[in-house]
């Protein structure tokens, strides 16, 4: 464990909770424009974060224990996930703890967490969102798993710094199978962050919220926290993407320079991607809940399909 | 015959799964006329770049008809006839979607296991895209199975033929110039029948609804 | 003998268990000797059992002769890896199950104490010795015993008559499967008249009859197992025994199928052939799918449970199935790896599905309510029995950083491997058998969710249950052990897989140990840059980060915090009852796998005065392969019934044709 390592380490884990507000308000931003309107700038999501940790928390009488530490757990996971998928370096202390497959593992705590905190309070949304979130989340976990399988069948591992060593190594081409398992994993992420086809980050509708409905009794700190770690599982996905897609760029030997010079690269492509994912969102409508498993269902379908072909073709030229 | 190509007319061959299995999830017929345009449009885009990998001018040409035919004309022939009878949105499944891709699935893994001795004998560059090719036609088939209606069938139809013409482009380099016109002649003459069928089912019994056809048989 | 130490120790223990239930009986209503002694002593019985067993995994197999049973058929018993580590298995689950009885079991229900103090002893020595027999006689006797140990277990409450027929339902399977090992083990010694094991060991069976012998097995323990179709009797018999007794059932006694299907496959039979993988590999798929998606639309809290077992047996024989795939192929390397993961999963599911039978006895006591629908917050008045079932609850998902979780993801790692595999059939379907693994485990995730959720948080469901008291400290001694075991085998997998090296090494002639490249908190099955995880790392990880984050909110800005009635989106009449309901939560998985169910729907209309929604989700087996067995049975006996006439004289006439029959055949 070198003391660069260590260092990188620390920066991403710094970047990312910088970043992850930034990048909720950039594809805010982005939403804004696409649709004519001016927006509330790229700061506002620091803003909110600022005033909700400086309001009193409400809770409702009869929560537990559980409902209070929830927020903090989701916000140590998504944290933990950001430091473990490689964006600005490959040379990572922390990454031999959790592969891709711990990666999901550490998203599903997450999502139970907050599924069992929405339940605590025993509202009819509560457990509404819960369920609706767990639907969500047994069709999109294994197809994120299939995802990383894809791209560690190309690379024969599930290390995710190995994975994206692999990668990058390569010549600029493109992959069917990866191309696959690309379309997959955005269908996936706008699963799983709330977003417009799925869900509506900006609904406050009752009967069609999933998100909101799971964080409707919070408030205060932990409602922050709670928007933060959402904030940072959108940057963790982008950062996925950017990892397994698009993995150029990022520092891998021991050069400082290296390092300083993967920063705004990364910035560059959260941009882009935060870009296409407002894109994505605008010229799409909301589905009904209903029609949400057969979403995930292909999501899941095409994962699969994204191994096979990677079988059938074997691993093309490199 | 670089490695560009090669990556190429693999992810053209992985788009057309793609393409496929959209189809068979697609509930709407105007989409699946456009998914099918897509699809004739990334033949066109296969066709040719085979043919500036192999050399082989004819694949200009067979990519030139298929253009013309699968990209521009059949499709507008669709696009009236949905609009003649009036049949934009509604599409009935027989089996409800998860089981469908469930199913094809299962097909693709069939599929990817018939070709996979083939692919091994075969020479041509595109050889482990024949699985996809097979694949694609068992789809196509099975979403013809899968409807009720008589568009998408039409539609089920030719997207078994692309897949046909997929497989023939990638497995040799293309049929001989005689087979492929013939061919395409063939399906222009299928669909221009299959036109007249369908306006002939709608007059018969009021609706698109092939199950209808049952009622023809004598007791 | 003195060469045998540890089994001599282990089989002396074992009789210790049968003098703890002899002493049970003879206090048969001296409720507190019983309760506050015999049931302690029991569980320092199994912590010894693990205490002696756990040497024995490296060492040398042992074995001693007992002149015990028929004259001339002595029982044989050996200790060797396979045999320690699955008594460690059974010694670690039933101490904390005993600690938790002492308290649990109390004075009116069912069977006297003293009764069920025999039986429950009886069924623990029972085990123990199936994992020690040597010879198919010894074995088949332990067997039976347990089988039978067990079934008076799951009748203790024989005045409900759905007791007595679930019962009677698990001793009919269990006898069907004790008849396919009898004919295994049969085939298995070859026409030489010796039934020891180690007499089977050295016969060289041909193709036909070894396959003959393996699919004779995976029928006998796939039944005992609860294997798809053999697995009606599970969700029947597990809810109905008391909870400690479902918490062995489940975490135990299938896990001594499991046992005796490893001692055939791998250590009887000499070599495996690939086609037996496919088809462990896929009866494991099968019944993980049904199990899961089953137990997510279960209404009553110890059928949900028992369902989950159905499937973690399958995640079990899925791995058993992939090792077999590999070590026909000659991959003993992927085998073990394979094979760790199923043994890895036998040890964990045993303590958190032990921990939550047990958690839903307490339950149960607390409330005397089964049915979900009727639960509700009780996390606020039994904290105990709620944060420790949280634990299990969250294992038992496959959560990182528990125990279920490290088995599964050993287990899709070795999915990874398949693509080597010489067979293109097999290297396109494996990718396939890989994202049904991820299904079933995102599903276990829902699954646990509910039954956490609706037992445990929200509003009381019926006012009564605010008084519900938490469990006692016997219980929650018991609990506390159970719960270390999941965090113990979830944060130290290195630790654990140094127990399973010598295991696999024993079977598959691998093991992970050469590769872990000597880190002690990575787990790491074949090379760091490869795949590795470290528990520890990672719950450090997210602990540091929750520290952190809870300080520095507290420091930077405050910890105000005000109660007030929860948020009523405008309606001020909610109830207890708007919650999602069991079934409400079920919902979901009910639609999108619509196809598995035999589903009865009573829907109201808008119109119904009294509307009533009800739901009955059947299993199709049942319909489709069981009650046509009863039928055609029934029908059977119907035509031979007509032989009945009720004459004596007609039946001797019987006796006498067929006397001259016989003899007729004999002479002839």
């Amino acid at each position: 464990m070198s003391v660069l390592g260590l260092a990188s380490q620390v920066l991403e884990i710094f970047a990312a909770l910088a970043l992850a507000p930034l990048l909720a308000g950039w594809v805010g931003q982005c939403r804004a424009w696409l649709q004519n309107r001016s927006g509330p700038g790229l700061l506002q999501p620091y803003r909110v974060l600022h005033k909700l940790f400086n309001k009193d928390s409400v809770l409702a009488t009869h929560a537990s224990p559980l409902f209070r530490t929830a927020p903090y757990v989701i916000f140590g996971c998504m944290t933990l996930a950001c430091g473990i998928v490689p964006t600005l370096s490959t040379d990572l202390p922390l990454s031999p703890a959790a592969d891709a497959i711990a990666l999901v593992g550490l998203f599903a705590l997450a999502r139970v967490f907050a599924a069992l905190a929405a339940m605590d309070v025993g509202t009819a949304f509560g457990s509404l969102g819960a369920r609706r979130e767990m639907l969500i989340g047994f069709l999109a976990e294994p197809a994120l798993l299939m995802v990383f399988f894809t791209a560690a069948l190309i690379s024969d591992s599930t290390s995710l710094t190995t994975i994206v060593r692999t990668l990058s190594a390569r010549e600029i081409g493109i992959q069917p199978s990866l191309a696959l398992a690309a379309v997959a994993l955005v269908m996936v992420a706008l699963a799983e962050n709330a977003r417009v086809p799925v869900d509506n980050p900006a609904t406050h509708l009752e009967l069609t919220m999933v998100h909101e409905a799971l964080i409707l009794e919070y408030s205060g700190r932990h409602l922050a926290l709670l928007e933060w770690a959402a904030a940072l599982k959108l940057f963790a996905y982008a950062c996925i993407g950017i990892a397994l897609f698009a993995p150029w760029g990022v520092a891998h030997g021991q050069a400082p320079a290296a390092l300083v010079f993967a920063l705004p690269v990364l910035v560059a492509k959260l941009a882009a991607a935060g870009f296409l994912l407002a894109l994505l969102e605008t010229v799409s409508a909301k589905m009904r809940i209903f029609r949400v498993p057969e979403f995930l269902g292909m999501a899941f379908l095409l994962a699969v399909i994204a191994m096979l072909v990677k079988i059938l073709l074997g691993a093309g030229p490199q | 015959m670089t490695g560009l190509t090669q990556q190429l007319i693999d992810l053209f061959a992985a788009l057309l799964l793609l393409l496929a299995f959209a189809m068979l999830a697609q509930r709407r017929i105007l989409s699946l006329i456009h998914l099918y345009t897509l699809q004739g449009a990334v033949l066109v885009a296969a066709a040719a770049v085979m043919g500036y990998a192999t050399r082989q001018p004819h694949l200009y040409v067979s990519a030139g008809v298929t253009l013309a035919l699968k990209v521009f004309l059949i499709p507008s022939l669709l696009h009236r006839v949905i609009n003649r009878l009036n049949v934009r949105w509604d599409l009935e499944m027989l089996i409800n979607v998860p089981t469908t891709l469930i199913a094809g699935i299962v097909l693709v893994i069939f599929a990817f296991y018939l070709a996979a001795p083939i692919a091994g004998l075969a020479a041509s560059i595109a050889r482990g895209t024949l699985g996809i090719a097979l694949a694609c036609i068992l789809l196509s088939f099975m979403m013809m199975i899968t409807r009720s209606k008589a568009v998408p069938q039409v539609i089920g139809f030719l997207a078994m033929e692309n897949g046909l013409f997929f497989a023939a482009t990638a497995a040799t380099y293309g049929m001989p110039m005689v087979v492929e016109l013939g061919i395409a002649l063939d399906v222009l003459v299928g669909i221009l029948i299959l036109g007249v069928f369908m306006f002939q089912i709608r007059e018969q019994f009021d609706s698109l609804d092939i199950r209808h056809l049952e009622k023809l048989k004598d007791d | 003998m003195s060469s045998a130490p540890q089994l001599v120790a282990v089989l002396a223990l074992c009789a210790i268990w049968l003098a703890i239930g002899v002493a049970g009986l003879a206090a048969l209503h001296r409720f507190h000797l019983v309760a506050r002694v015999l049931f302690p002593a029991g569980g320092a019985v199994a912590l010894a059992i693990v205490a002696a067993a756990l040497p024995s995994v490296w060492g040398a197999p042992q074995s001693v002769v007992l002149p015990l049973g028929l004259p001339g058929l002595p029982f044989h018993f050996r200790l060797d890896g396979l045999s320690a580590l699955f008594l460690l298995v059974l010694g670690g689950t039933s101490a904390g199950v005993s600690l938790f009885s002492a308290g649990y079991f109390r004075q009116s229900e069912g069977t006297a104490p003293g009764l069920l103090c025999l039986q429950y002893h009886v069924f623990l020595a029972a085990m123990a010795l199936v994992l020690l027999a040597d010879d198919a006689y010894a074995f088949m006797v332990m067997w039976e015993t347990m089988a039978l140990a067990s079934f008076f277990l799951v009748i203790s409450n024989h005045r409900i008559a759905e007791i007595r027929r679930a019962g009677y339902l698990y001793l009919l399977i269990a006898h069907i499967g004790a008849l396919g090992i009898l004919l295994c083990f049969g085939v298995l010694q070859a026409n030489t008249g010796d039934y020891s094991f180690a007499n089977m060991r050295a016969q060289h069976l041909s193709p036909f009859w070894a396959s003959a012998a393996f699919l004779l097995a995976l029928a006998g323990f796939g039944a005992k197992a609860g294997l798809v179709p053999l697995h009606v009797w599970l969700p029947e018999a597990h809810p109905a025994a008391p909870s400690p007794v479902s918490a062995l059932m489940s975490g135990v006694m299938l896990k001594t199928a499991v046992y005796g299907f490893l001692r055939v496959a791998y250590d009887l039979l000499p070599v495996q052939f690939w086609w037996w993988g496919v088809l462990v590999l896929a009866l494991g798929l099968a019944s993980a799918v049904f199990g899961v998606v089953f137990a997510a639309v279960q209404s009553d809290m110890k059928r949900l449970l028992a369902w989950s077992s159905i499937e973690n047996i399958g995640l079990i024989f899925a791995g058993i199935g992939l090792s077999i795939l590999f070590a026909a192929y000659k991959m003993p390397a992927v085998a073990a790896l394979a094979l760790t993961a199923a043994l890895y999963h036998v040890a964990s599911h045993a303590f958190f599905k032990s921990l939550l039978f047990v958690a839903t006895g307490a339950v149960l006591h607390a409330t005397s309510q089964r049915s979900l629908g009727k639960l509700g917050g009780l996390l606020r008045v039994m904290p105990w029995v709620g944060w420790a079932s949280l634990l299990g609850v969250l294992a038992s998902a496959g959560l990182p950083p528990l125990g279920g979780f490290v088995s599964e993801w050993l287990l899709l790692q070795s999915f990874l491997f398949t693509p080597g595999l010489p067979n293109s059939f097999l290297n396109m379907l494996v990718p396939a058998v890989a994202a049904v693994i991820a299904l079933v485990a995102a599903l276990a995730g829902y699954t646990m969710v509910k039954f956490y959720g609706v037992i445990f948080l929200g509003q009381h469901r019926e006012e009564k249950l605010a008084a519900a008291r938490d469990a006692g400290s016997w219980e929650r001694l018991g609990m506390a052990w159970l719960v270390a075991g999941c965090v113990v085998l979830g944060l130290f997998p290195a630790q654990f897989l140094d127990i399973l090296a010598p295991v696999t090494q024993l079977l598959v002639g691998a093991s992970l140990a050469d590769a872990s490249g000597g880190s002690n908190w990575l787990l790491v099955p074949v090379s760091v840059e490869r795949a590795s995880y470290g528990p520890l790392f990672f719950f450090a990880g997210v602990a540091a980060s929750f520290g952190l984050a809870y300080f520095l909110v507290r420091r930077l800005y405050h910890g105000r915090l005000r109660r007030a009635a929860p948020w009523d989106c405008g309606f001020p009449w909610l109830t207890a009852r708007m919650q999602d309901s069991a079934e409400g939560f079920g919902q979901p998985v009910r639609q999108i796998f619509e196809p598995l169910y035999r589903m009865r729907r009573e829907l109201p209309t808008a119109f119904d005065a009294r509307p009533r929604y009800a739901v009955e989700v059947g299993d199709h087996f049942w319909h489709w392969l069981y009650l046509p067995l009863a039928r055609l049975v029934e029908s059977a006996a119907r035509a031979i019934g007509a032989l009945q006439q009720g004459r004596i004289a007609i039946y001797l006439l019987y006796s006498f044709a067929t006397l001259m029959a016989l003899l007729l055949w004999v002479t002839r």
